[in-house]
């Protein structure tokens, strides 16, 4: 058992608070990744959960047995570090053994569980190696063979393949993949990469300024994002924004008006908006079509175009200057500057009232707030 | 013209002269000092100054016969080390809390430390004497080791905290998630990673303390005195002596330069490891 509650944490640096009143259950066995933009306190709150910072209030509970002020070393916690952390004066072997030596555990039994992480991580061949004479890769493998032998109740990683090139990065997202189901072991991941929290997430949370904007399964978060933000921070490219009003609302359906011009009808729950305001379209790249411009209501221009090969990314302009990104075909050709059309997937779009927060979709599952 | 590979060399062989110079120079005075002791009292005086002479041992014969050098040496070992013990017990830990648990006035204190040193030693010097003459610590060895500490320990602690400011946080926060306490963490972890530049700090607190002259001058006469004092004894009311002052500088330069040779290569590397990293 390893399940992970945490209550009302906040955390304040210097008079500031960082961490706004965070809560969180995680399962046992679940891989739950932290996602969220640069300094919105990921490493924090990860941080809080391993100890190695003080909490300023709320509580944390492994097991219903409260950790919040226990010493990190108490709490049956390991922890992978961006830098991996490696003691530079010690082997592979003492490095993964450490933690067993402090505890004064058995020889025989360290180097049983020394080798079995080593063959697991394929590191027998360098276990009497100092890690400056190690590759990025197995520097990190090292770094997870030492939480390893621990057997944690939880493992935390904090960006732990950022400083890998972007081959070995793919190699050891799919190991980590891996060794989750191998270890089915709880573990929590902070990353930047949506790739990596799309891939490995059970559970995705994404948070914003010190706070949790949604909790939930890669999938719910990119067919029904809660909010604005977090509309725009899963998948890549973005999706894009458009400015519209509503022009008539009803329990079943809504009417807009993009200030770009075209008029369209979305399938939701209107019953909460007034005819006249302000709202927010999304569109995703992967949810426009292109068509041509002369039947098509929507016009814009084209900017640029990125051919990747099996897609063509197309930045084009509406005529009140907002962006948009479309996903066309590799085969797609544009001629730049030229007029087009578009064709939003209409099923497939993202409301928004005046604050950001997100009609509700037909099929969207409870968030528990 | 010259092609650029020639222009590189001749840069370098310039470079390489200019090293040469600089070395020449600032080792000049020793190697005099080392000749001259080797000459007869005339000898030394003697203008235009003599390169070629016959030499002698006899100025280290008056010196072995006149004054016991190994007493003095005794005591400057006695003083240098004891004092560089103290000094790393108390600035390995101040470094730590310092570099690991920067406040505020971390940054504050470390600058006021150091200037301490700034401060003219003869501004303080009477107080410190009354201090150590009611305290019974004129002219002993634990008087000296204790100054010397004081002295020695703001480079130390700004030594030492500078080496530890390069350690990644990281490796000390895995230490304590793997259960490492306070003490393992600086004894298993902190002090291995540092020890090239631990081993500089010692060295830089040795040489000091073995030619610090001004302390030791003052509160020592004789049961305490290091060979600092003993070389000042020679330039003595009976009038100069340059070639016995030489050998007797030379008796007392000489442990330090050779424990400074053989751990030349610590000494650099320790010195310059914050310029390189
Ligand atoms: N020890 C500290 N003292 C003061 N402020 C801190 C401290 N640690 C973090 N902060 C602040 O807390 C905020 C969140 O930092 P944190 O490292 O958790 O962000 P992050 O989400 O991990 O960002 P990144 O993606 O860049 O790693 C930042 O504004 C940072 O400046
Ligand atoms: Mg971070």
């Amino acid at each position: 058992m390893s399940d992970l509650k945490i209550r009302n944490l906040k955390k304040v640096f210097e008079g500031l608070e960082i961490i706004k009143g965070v809560n969180l259950d995680i399962n046992d066995h679940e891989f739950v990744v932290f996602v969220g933009p640069s300094g919105c306190g990921k490493s924090t709150l990860l941080r809080l959960i391993a100890g190695l910072e003080e909490v300023t209030s709320g509580s944390i509970y492994l097991d219903d047995r409260e950790i919040t002020d226990l010493a990190p070393a108490k709490r049956d916690l390991a922890m992978v570090f961006q830098s991996y952390a490696l003691y530079p004066h010690k082997t592979v072997r003492k490095n993964m053994s450490f933690a067993l030596d402090l505890a004064g555990v058995d020889k025989a039994v360290i180097d049983q569980k020394v080798n079995d992480a080593a063959r697991i991580l394929e590191l027998d061949h360098l276990l009497d190696r100092k890690p400056k004479a190690l590759s990025g890769g197995q520097r990190q493998r090292v770094a997870i063979g030492r939480a390893i032998v621990r057997q944690p109740k939880v493992f935390l990683f904090d960006e732990p393949l950022s400083n890998l090139d972007a081959a070995l990065r793919v190699q050891m997202r799919l190991e980590l993949a891996r060794l989750h189901q191998e270890l089915n072991a709880t573990m929590i991941y902070v990353t930047h990469d949506q790739v990596e929290a799309m891939t490995l997430a059970d559970k995705v949370v994404v948070l914003n300024g010190g706070r949790i904007e949604q909790v939930g399964s890669p999938l719910e978060l990119y067919h029904y994002p809660v909010n604005q933000f977090v509309a725009g921070f899963i998948g890549t490219p973005k999706m894009a924004f458009l400015k519209a009003r509503v022009k008539g609302a009803s329990p079943h359906s809504v009417s807009l008006t993009l200030e770009c011009g075209p008029e369209y009808t979305l399938e939701l729950d209107g019953s909460q908006l007034n005819v006249g305001e302000e709202v927010t379209l999304g569109v995703r790249p992967e949810h426009i079509q292109v068509t041509q411009s002369a039947d098509s209501p929507f016009k814009v221009h084209l900017d640029v175009a990125e051919h990747l090969g099996a897609d063509t990314y197309c930045y084009v302009k509406a005529s009140t200057g907002e962006t948009l990104t479309v996903r066309a075909p590799g085969d797609f050709e544009p001629g730049l500057g030229d007029q087009v059309g578009l064709q939003p997937d209409l099923a497939r779009c993202h409301l928004f009232d005046g604050q950001g927060v997100a009609i509700p979709k037909p099929g969207a599952p409870a968030q528990a707030a | 013209m010259l092609s650029l590979k020639q222009a590189r060399q001749l840069q370098t062989v310039l470079l390489g002269l200019l090293a040469w110079g600089v070395a020449l120079l600032i080792f000049f005075p020793i190697f005099w000092m080392v000749l001259t002791s080797f000459k007869t009292e005339i000898d030394a005086f003697s203008t235009p100054p003599q390169l070629f002479f016959s030499p002698t041992l006899e100025n280290y014969l008056q010196i072995d016969s006149r004054s016991d050098y190994f007493h003095f040496a005794w005591n400057s070992v006695v003083v240098s080390f004891g004092s560089t013990l103290f000094g790393m017990l108390l600035a390995v830990p101040a470094a730590y809390s310092m570099a690991f648990f920067e406040s505020k006035r971390t940054k504050s204190t470390l600058l006021w430390m150091l200037s301490t040193k700034m401060l003219p030693p003869v501004g303080v010097l009477v107080p410190i004497y009354l201090l150590f003459k009611d305290s019974g610590l004129l002219d002993t060895k634990v008087g000296l080791v204790i100054i010397y500490t004081l002295i020695n320990l703001p480079i130390m602690v700004w030594m030492i905290y500078t080496y530890f400011k390069e350690i990644p946080k990281d490796i000390l926060e895995a230490a304590r998630l793997d259960g490492a306490t306070a003490t393992q963490e600086i004894t298993q972890v902190l002090l291995p990673i540092s020890k090239g530049g631990l081993a500089s700090t010692v060295l830089l607190s040795l040489i000091l303390s073995w030619n610090e002259a001004f302390w030791s001058l003052n509160l020592t006469a004789s049961s305490a005195a290091p060979l600092t004092a003993l070389v000042a004894s020679y330039s003595s009311p009976e009038g100069l002596f340059w070639a016995k002052l030489s050998a007797v500088s030379t008796l007392a330069c000489a442990p330090i330069l050779i424990f400074g040779w053989l751990s030349q290569k610590q000494l650099v590397r320790g010195l310059s490891f914050g310029a390189v990293k």
